[in-house]
């Protein structure tokens, strides 16, 4: 398995140097960039893929940021390495789709990954467990300039970096807040949440972006404008919008145990019981009941250290996570044997629920 | 209920009603579908009324007409509706007229307020000068005008000079 010492490595998701934060999983930033005078990836021939697959490769092996990086071509990889690269983020549905003339570049800590030949010719990405958007501007800002002396990025002075689709354009920026909402689902709060959002320009996704589900209450929300503001401006709003979820997603909480904190101990509660002792436990089940877990963190049930495992544990549940660690490809339901085993061994070690911080009415 | 009119020329039901002032006089006429047509029926301020109804079906039609395709990689605006995206950063330019509109409705603004790669834009405008001189001698020594063109070969050659390599490294 070529992916393996990735794998086997401690990354920003799963070992990160901060413990992780309450609401704010993660933080990313992409930038679009492509090469003048190459059409881009979804209209160039084959050999015009694999011309700038290896400029690309190049020109990125050589930068001082990505050293000991994994340079990793897709159509060398397996469905299954594929999909466990898809469900750490660092490649998209899209370029595993892709099969000749499409790579991907990951550094050891998986803090950054530069997608070859996906949509545009790249697509840089910096990854940071919690909420920072100013480092992680500062990580890809200095790793876009660094390419930019290498390779000839296509650009105009008047509408910026050109992009295969125009909605990129301009900054071909795509800022993304990974959010957990469990008190405003709870309190069926989320679609008015989502309309509000949109009416910014913002946009609010599942876990794997656009049509994905938003299974464990967990919620991208990303810019969708990219052209007519600065970087620092679309940060900005970015910024004060999620500050304005968070503040909404504390103060259901907040609501929920004040209102009916019976029946919100019993969903934790039961959430706990069959992770500790479950024996089939589907993927979507797994996150839903995780999700409750860490809210039983936030809520201080737990100490406050269980928030990076069961971060960890949302990240193995997923089905190629749970198959990449049996070392085989499984069916479904020996998938949610596996789960399930794996949430007994780990929740099992958790201390038990302290329920007396919950205000009992 | 009333009756539906029935049309102003035969006695079909009306479906089409048409109200115009002309001299300062309100005149209501009712067609059936068939009759404006036939009649020649027409909006003397703008549109006829055929022009009107058929304006869905042809819009799609002569994209490529209206806007061309791209020289550089033969991507047209028909592509672009089968595929959602571009075929080269060429055609920002070469289909611009198809391009700018569609920016305008999805973004901020229409023109890039974000980072600017100095390195680069200076070599944008290195390649762009050298273009230019390229015309200006093409066009002198078309014009015989011999003197003119020496002088711009010699720019040409010290422009090119400085150039760098137009393809990938910069390195």
């Amino acid at each position: 398995m070529q992916i393996q010492p990735l794998i086997d490595g401690k990354s920003e998701l799963t070992h990160a140097a901060e413990p992780p934060q309450e609401v704010v999983i993660s933080t990313r930033v992409r930038l679009a960039r492509n090469i003048q005078g190459h059409p881009f990836p979804g209209w160039a021939k084959t050999a015009q893929r694999r011309d700038v697959l290896t400029a690309c490769e190049q020109a990125i092996a050589s930068l001082a940021q990505m050293q000991k990086s994994a340079v990793l071509e897709i159509e060398n990889l397996s469905d299954l390495e594929k999909q466990v690269l898809v469900e750490r983020h660092l490649i998209s549905r899209e370029l595993s789709a892709h099969g000749v003339g499409a790579g991907v570049v990951v550094s050891p800590d998986q803090a950054v990954a530069i997608m070859i030949n996906e949509e545009d010719h790249l697509r840089i990405q910096v990854l940071r467990s919690g909420y920072h958007f100013k480092d992680v501007w500062d990580c890809i800002d200095a790793i876009d300039s660094s390419l930019e002396q290498k390779l000839d990025f296509a650009f105009s002075e008047d509408i910026g970096y050109l992009t295969a689709c125009p909605t990129n354009v301009g900054t071909g920026l795509r800022a993304s807040v990974m959010m957990h909402l469990p008190g405003l689902v709870l309190a069926g709060q989320m679609e008015k949440v989502v309309r509000a959002v949109n009416q910014l320009g913002m946009v609010v996704r599942g876990l794997f972006g656009e049509g994905s589900d938003a299974s464990g209450s967990l919620f991208q929300i990303s810019n969708q404008q990219t052209l007519g503001e600065s970087e620092a401006d679309i940060l900005r709003r970015l910024g004060s919008v999620i500050e304005t979820i968070k503040e909404q997603e504390i103060n259901a909480r907040l609501r929920l145990v004040e209102n009916d904190p019976s029946k919100l101990a019993d969903k934790i509660g039961r959430a706990y019981g069959i992770l500790q002792h479950g024996h089939v436990l589907s993927s979507s089940e797994a996150m839903n009941f995780l999700s409750l877990i860490r809210l039983a963190v936030d809520l201080g049930l737990l100490p406050v250290e269980q928030r990076a495992q069961v971060d960890r544990l949302i990240l193995e549940c997923q089905p190629g996570h749970i198959q990449f660690a049996a070392r085989e490809n499984i069916d479904t339901e020996g998938r949610d044997i596996a789960r399930a085993r794996l949430m007994r061994e780990e929740t099992g070690q958790m201390p038990p629920l302290n329920f007396d911080k919950l205000a009992f009415s | 209920m009333a009756k539906p009119p029935d049309c102003s020329h035969c006695q079909k039901q009306a479906t089409i009603h048409l109200t115009q002032i002309v001299n300062n006089e309100i005149k209501k006429l009712d067609f059936c579908e068939d009759c404006p047509h036939q009649k020649g029926v027409t909006d003397p301020a703008g549109f006829s009324l055929a022009d009107l109804l058929s304006a869905g079906e042809g819009s799609t039609a002569p994209l490529e007409r209206d806007h061309g395709v791209c020289p550089s990689c033969g991507f047209s605006p028909k592509n672009f509706k089968k595929l959602g995206r571009l075929g080269c950063p060429d055609c920002y330019e070469s289909l611009g007229s198809f391009i700018e509109p569609m920016l305008a409705k999805m973004h901020r603004g229409t023109q890039h307020a974000g980072k600017v790669p100095d390195a680069l834009v200076s070599r944008i405008r290195h390649a762009r000068e050298i273009k230019e001189t390229e015309e200006a001698l093409e066009a002198a020594i078309a014009s015989e005008n011999y003197e003119e063109a020496a002088k711009l070969r010699d720019e040409l050659k010290a422009l090119q000079s400085t150039s760098e390599s137009a393809n990938f490294s910069h390195g």
